[in-house]
């Protein structure tokens, strides 16, 4: 089971001293919580995307490749990547570069964003979200798997002998995330590739994220990728931890009552109470959290957003001090004590290697020479026959 | 059969909820008339009011709000009732139905009521309730109710409830909604909601094919 924190970059107001951190600052500040989040003992960390203020997450992967820098354990993700909106020709190029430096720790998650204006900022067409979604998806998921990809769709220009570079390391793609909150083609999508399926879950009652992902795990297995207990299954959530849950309530209200999304609304115990927000002790949040499995089954994934609403950086820090410190280390525990033998851990790169290649070596293409015209032709590897390169 | 009511009234008691009373008495006359055996659950929207606030603002339904959205998906057969404010619909009853699925009432036969101080305000049920409820792609009936101060005196507000009640009654008796609903034709539903149906996922479309490796349909040629 991966445990991890999850942010969306948003440059919010601190409601309580009024003041409104500059962009170097937030993103200063980002990176602290990046690397705080591999210090306490959680294994993932998760960004992105907005393009528009007050946001400032536009470039995921400069910034996760700079964590991943500054880390040793720590899988850098997504949360999320616009499948949308991104060419998914560049998509594979960066993430399989981000793949590279951060030697295989990485994966991304993909999510068609929640902002209508922003498709035209990149020459896309809202009426046809769901459509280029899925779309993009079937292209790069074959640019990852195929040295050379003829492509024909829709939404994008065609591709002829494209050969998406740097190949994935070792060859092995990254490992994929699809978000949806009410999206059955979505789910499918994820099922039918065997892909992970993720729920940002903390806006809403469980339930209402309960039947998409009943509905992924039964298409896992239709699809042929084992059991519906097999499936790959994220779930976000959303803590405030302190000694006592008198503590985390006084601390957390002046943040709550004003925070985007849902500020200025439900008091704050009504909100706790109907969503999975946990405000708390240590234990109550643990409890909390434990009822996410009662909900949807073992699951591999969970992240939590902590770094909204204008919390201050200590505050965010000591948040994660506690989180780290002790509330995950009983949920690991309690979790991997209840969780059946067959239920697979999120893959990893290694996991991943293994499964392709078992104890062999990893395929490392190189290139042939440039013959002049920076076109790829059939075979643009030393390994592959000219004959069999072109599908 | 169930009839569902729903009040927007604000005072006890409203004049809101006894033109909804007078309407239901109806109805049942004439279905028990008519062999139908109905039962009746009203849900007044008054003490939903804060957690109504609450959706507008979080998008989900908090649980006494929930229970009447059960309630409501139960309806066989619907009447509304709002108050007239500022020559509107009350803000309660169009808080209520913002939060309904919009595909909870597919052709539900609906009566539509509105109660006001004054009879200038005599089209809101016709001008506004019902525009809501072709959205929700309800079924209403043709003559909607509505009582002035002053009606309440007369003897054409009964005849308007007889009338509003006999419709609602043919259209139940026929079951116009089991017979719409059945006929093949397919309604769009959100995913998870609460219509019935709603957890049935339609395989056999373009965006299934897409979303499992298949292409997009050819795109429209465009005129050169």
């Amino acid at each position: 089971m991966q445990f991890g924190v999850f942010s969306v970059g948003d440059v919010t107001r601190n409601p309580v001293t009024g003041e409104t951190p500059s962009e170097a600052e937030r993103i200063r500040a980002v990176m602290a919580i990046a690397k705080k989040t591999e210090e306490v003992g959680l294994d993932v960390f998760a960004f992105g995307e907005h393009h528009n203020p007050p946001f400032m997450s536009s470039s995921p992967t400069t910034l996760l490749a700079a964590v991943a820098a500054q880390t040793e354990r720590l899988v850098v993700s997504t949360s999320t990547t616009l499948i949308t909106t991104n060419d998914p020709v560049r998509i594979a190029e960066e993430y399989a570069m981000l793949q590279h430096v951060s030697g295989g720790r990485m994966d991304l998650m993909l999510g068609r964003g929640n902002t209508a204006p922003v498709y035209p900022w990149f020459g896309e067409d809202i009426r046809q979200g769901l459509p280029l979604a899925l779309e993009h998806y079937n292209l790069l998921h074959r640019l990852w798997r195929e040295d050379v990809v003829d492509w024909q769709g829709r939404y994008r220009t065609p591709l002829q002998g494209f050969t998406s570079t740097p190949r994935p390391l070792d060859d092995v793609p990254p490992f994929v995330w699809h978000g949806s909150i009410r999206t059955p083609e979505i789910a499918e999508q994820a099922a039918f590739y065997g892909d992970g399926f993720f729920a940002n879950h903390i806006f809403w009652p469980s339930e209402h994220s309960q039947r998409l992902i009943n509905f992924y795990r039964q298409r896992f297995a239709h699809h042929g990728h084992g059991t519906p207990e097999q499936a790959i299954v994220g779930l976000g959530g959303q803590a405030f931890i302190a000694k006592t849950s008198q503590q985390a309530y006084e601390q957390f209200r002046p943040y709550f009552d004003e925070a985007p999304v849902y500020g200025n609304g439900p008091r704050m115990e009504d909100f706790a109470r109907q969503t999975p927000l946990s405000v708390g002790s240590p234990q109550e949040v643990i409890d909390k959290t434990l009822t996410f499995r009662e909900t949807f089954g073992d699951y591999q994934r969970q992240l939590f957003l902590i770094d909204h609403a204008g919390l201050p950086l200590e505050m965010v820090l000591e948040q994660l001090e506690l989180l780290g410190g002790e509330v995950v280390p009983v949920l690991r525990r309690e979790l991997d004590a209840l969780r059946p033998a067959g239920v697979p851990d999120a893959p990893t790169h290694a996991s991943l290697v293994t499964a392709k290649y078992g104890d062999a070596e990893p395929r490392q293409p190189r290139p042939n020479a440039n013959r002049g015209d920076n076109v790829t032709g059939g075979s643009p590897y030393q390994d592959t026959e000219r004959d069999q390169a072109v599908a | 059969m169930n009839l569902v009511v729903v009040s927007g009234g604000t005072s006890d008691p409203s004049s809101t909820r006894m033109l909804a009373d007078r309407i239901t008495a109806r109805v049942l006359d004439r279905a028990a008339a008519s062999g139908l055996e109905l039962t009746t659950a009203v849900i007044e929207l008054r003490p939903l009011a804060a957690e109504l606030a609450s959706a507008q603002v979080t998008g989900f339904a908090p649980p006494a709000v929930a229970a009447a959205i059960a309630t409501l998906a139960e309806a066989d057969a619907l009447i509304v009732a709002t108050p007239v404010y500022k020559a509107g619909v009350s803000g309660l009853v169009k808080s209520f139905f913002d939060v309904v699925d919009q595909d909870l009432l597919i052709a539900v036969p609906t009566v539509l009521a509105a109660t006001a101080g004054t009879a200038r305000h005599a089209l809101v049920a016709d001008e506004q309730l019902r525009s809501l409820f072709a959205y929700l792609r309800a079924l209403t009936v043709p003559t909607s109710v509505f009582a002035a101060g002053e009606d309440w005196g007369g003897s054409g507000l009964q005849d308007r409830v007889d009338r509003a009640a006999h419709e609602l009654v043919v259209l139940l008796a026929a079951d116009v909604r089991s017979a719409m609903r059945d006929a093949g034709t397919r309604y769009n539903r959100v995913f998870g909601g609460a219509a019935e149906g709603a957890d049935e996922v339609e395989f056999d479309s373009d965006l299934m094919r897409l979303a499992t490796g298949g292409s997009a349909v050819a795109p429209p040629v465009r005129p050169v």
